[in-house]
């Protein structure tokens, strides 16, 4: 272990690797003196984990009804969130919601950000007409409120969890190019892009190289503090009927079912949303910890 | 301005003519751009607009002639200039559920929207410059850590979720407030011929009537959802000035005025203060603009009926017509904002006049 660490720790790294993960390591040390950054990591991996894991986790089958243990209170043996209108087991509902909202955040996370980086280091790169063209498109995209846009979208679109993905990333892609474009501006005229040039690279070469990499730190940064979004947008759309399709157990979609008899059986609509914040609490709390670390001009404070 | 200061050269106006030439021109092509965007979701719909109109047993010819008259046989760009014609007059189309036009219906919506996100923001603002500003001035305290905490749950809470925790513990544990809807039932129909309906806004209405008892009733009724909106407003705003706090007291004036032995709370909230509300302009605007959206959940919740309550009717039932004008006023209004907190920008700071 300390022979691990000595190595991370090298100051004259051997390898690009080594300097890689010494990097990282650093950053970890620095995140760990953070608690609620830790908070935040541990939901986060707790999530991937119970997704991961929810068939053996879960003591029921999350769709199966069993209408004569409907609605039970929290604290029943056997159910300890107490059970939906359906008799179904609201633990095991969330246990396996877990997976829709992973694989829903991960779909928006894999495209949303790739496009807008596309963007916004050929509008940087270029500049020109290029770049205010691109940009005019990307202000007119921030221009819209982004829950509207998306429920107009899955109207459009007709309900469904692929839909509700494709209308989430649609409206979450702006932020990202505005971020490369301004990341692409600081390095478009660096002597080592001159340099790449120089040797014969054409411009797909210096921007997917040479400029992208460049942009990854603020773009990853922005991630993790958009997941918390994506997931209320996503539980948001589940609510209104528009997202994930019942039976499955998305969280929104269990809080509308639920309140139906808020007044009466209280658990049904407050667990999911409990799940919900907890969840979407650890990625901002995450996100705000690896923003002190990775961003050198907030770190001071 | 003192009058010290020397009249204001005629450039300067014209200067700021052309900014606010730029910023007119801007809000027109984004404005367009928006249109682009509906227009663009109204043609792929699979919904056949003849058919919405005309039912399934339209003959081929009553087909052709509607065909016709919509502007249906023209090229795209034809049928997106008539589109931009037609809204520019306030033609948002006729809703398909109610055979009313759009632009109507989201006039009798709007204001009760505008109540509620004015209030909450009213109250966002109220609460959140005070604990941005204290915590900026003791950062790493306790308070500035709970500060923290509070704004980042209020990021991370589900608002339609929120609504209902606070219904189940305010409205039937309790029983503090009134339930969902503008007014209690009884007063709802009083509400329709006993009051002159000035502004289309309950709070403003009954207290230009002088009907205390039912501004009293829906005082009761908006505070729930307007308190909960303001949370969401009252983390992005403490959040905020705390960090152009934070940065505002490490400039120079400010060593300078506290050297000179000015009182420190002077130095915070006279001589700081005043330069953070310059950037904190647009950040409440943005929340405003925010809030105009975000009560799309709340307002389903509360059975507010709202713009955001009338958009998310419609799309239950595929009404594509009030849908998109909903979405094209909501926003328009959120442009509108973004703009009008650049140019207050501009005309509070002289810095950024350039």
């Amino acid at each position: 272990m300390s022979a691990l660490i000595l190595w991370l720790r090298d100051p004259n790294p051997q390898s690009r690797g080594q300097a890689r993960l010494g990097q990282a390591y650093l950053n970890w040390l620095r995140l760990r003196r953070n608690p609620l950054a830790v908070i935040g990591l541990a939901i986060a991996v707790a999530l991937v984990f119970i997704a991961i894991f929810a068939p053996l986790l879960a003591p029921h089958d999350p769709i199966t009804q069993e209408l004569s243990r409907r609605l039970l209170p929290p604290g029943t043996p056997g159910n300890i969130l107490g059970t939906d209108d359906f008799g179904r087991d609201i633990l095991s509902r969330i246990l396996y919601g877990s997976r829709i909202t992973l694989y829903i955040v991960l779909l928006v996370i894999l495209t949303a950000p790739v496009v807008g980086l596309l963007i916004g280091t050929v509008a940087g790169y270029f500049g020109g007409w290029t770049d205010t063209i691109l940009m005019r498109i990307t202000d007119i995209f921030l221009a819209f409120p982004k829950l509207i846009l998306a429920l107009a979208l899955v109207a459009v679109l007709g309900p469904g969890m692929e839909n509700a993905v494709l209308a989430i990333a649609l409206t979450s892609w702006p932020p990202y190019a505005r971020v490369a474009r301004a990341e692409t501006l600081t390095v478009r005229n660096a002597d080592y892009i001159a340099a790449v040039k120089l040797q014969g690279a054409g411009a797909v070469r210096v921007i997917w190289g040479h400029v992208m990499p460049m942009c990854l730190p603020s773009v990853i940064i922005r991630v993790t503090l958009d997941m918390a979004g994506v997931i209320l947008i996503a539980a948001g759309l589940g609510f209104l009927g528009l997202g994930v399709q019942p039976p499955l157990p998305e969280w929104g979609l269990m809080i509308s079912a639920g309140r139906k008899f808020l007044f009466e059986q209280w658990w049904v609509a407050t667990m999911p949303g409990l799940a919900i914040f907890i969840v979407s609490l650890g990625f901002n709390l995450l996100g705000d910890g690896l923003r002190d670390v990775l961003d050198p001009k907030s770190a001071s404070k | 301005m003192t009058d010290i200061a020397p009249p204001a050269p005629p450039s300067r106006l014209l200067s700021l003519l052309r900014q606010i030439g730029t910023t007119v021109f801007t809000l027109l092509v984004t404005f367009i751009g928006l249109l682009a965007v509906t227009f663009v979701i109204s043609r792929v719909v699979p919904i056949d607009p003849i058919m919405s109109i005309l039912g399934e047993r339209a003959t081929n010819a009553q087909i052709e002639e509607t065909r016709e008259k919509l502007g249906l046989n023209e090229p795209l760009w034809v049928q997106f200039g008539i589109y931009v014609g037609n809204t520019l007059q306030g033609d948002l189309g006729t809703s398909i559920r109610t055979r009313e036009p759009v632009l109507d219906e989201v006039a009798t919506r709007f204001p009760a929207t505008l109540e509620l996100a004015t209030l909450a923001t009213l109250l966002g603002v109220l609460v959140g410059v005070p604990a941005g500003v204290i915590a900026a001035t003791k950062p790493g305290s306790f308070f500035d850590q709970f500060v923290r905490l509070v704004a980042l749950m209020g990021y991370s809470m589900p608002i339609f979720w929120l609504g209902l925790m606070g219904l189940l513990l305010f409205y039937g544990h309790l029983g503090w407030v009134g339930g969902p809807g503008r007014l209690d039932a009884s007063y709802q129909m009083m509400m329709e011929f006993e009051l002159t309906q000035y502004t289309g806004m309950i709070m403003v209405d009954t207290a230009l009537n002088g009907r205390w008892d039912m501004f009293a009733n829906a005082f009761s009724h908006i505070i729930l959802p307007a308190s909960l909106l303001a949370y969401i407003s009252m983390a992005y705003i403490s959040r905020m000035t705390r960090s152009f706090m934070m940065n505002e007291l490490g400039q120079e004036y400010i060593t300078t005025a506290r050297v000179k032995g000015m009182p420190e709370r002077r130095v915070i909230w006279v001589h700081a203060l005043k330069n953070v509300m310059v950037p904190l302009i647009t950040v409440i605007a943005l929340s405003y603009a925010y809030l105009l959206e975000g009560a799309v959940l709340t307002e389903t919740i509360f059975a507010w009926p709202g713009l955001g309550s009338y958009i998310t009717d419609a799309l239950l039932v595929a009404d594509m017509p009030a849908v998109l004008g909903g979405t094209v006023v909501v926003g328009l209004a959120y442009i509108g904002l973004n703009m009008l907190s650049d140019l207050l920008y501009k005309l509070v700071d002289p810095r950024a006049r350039v």
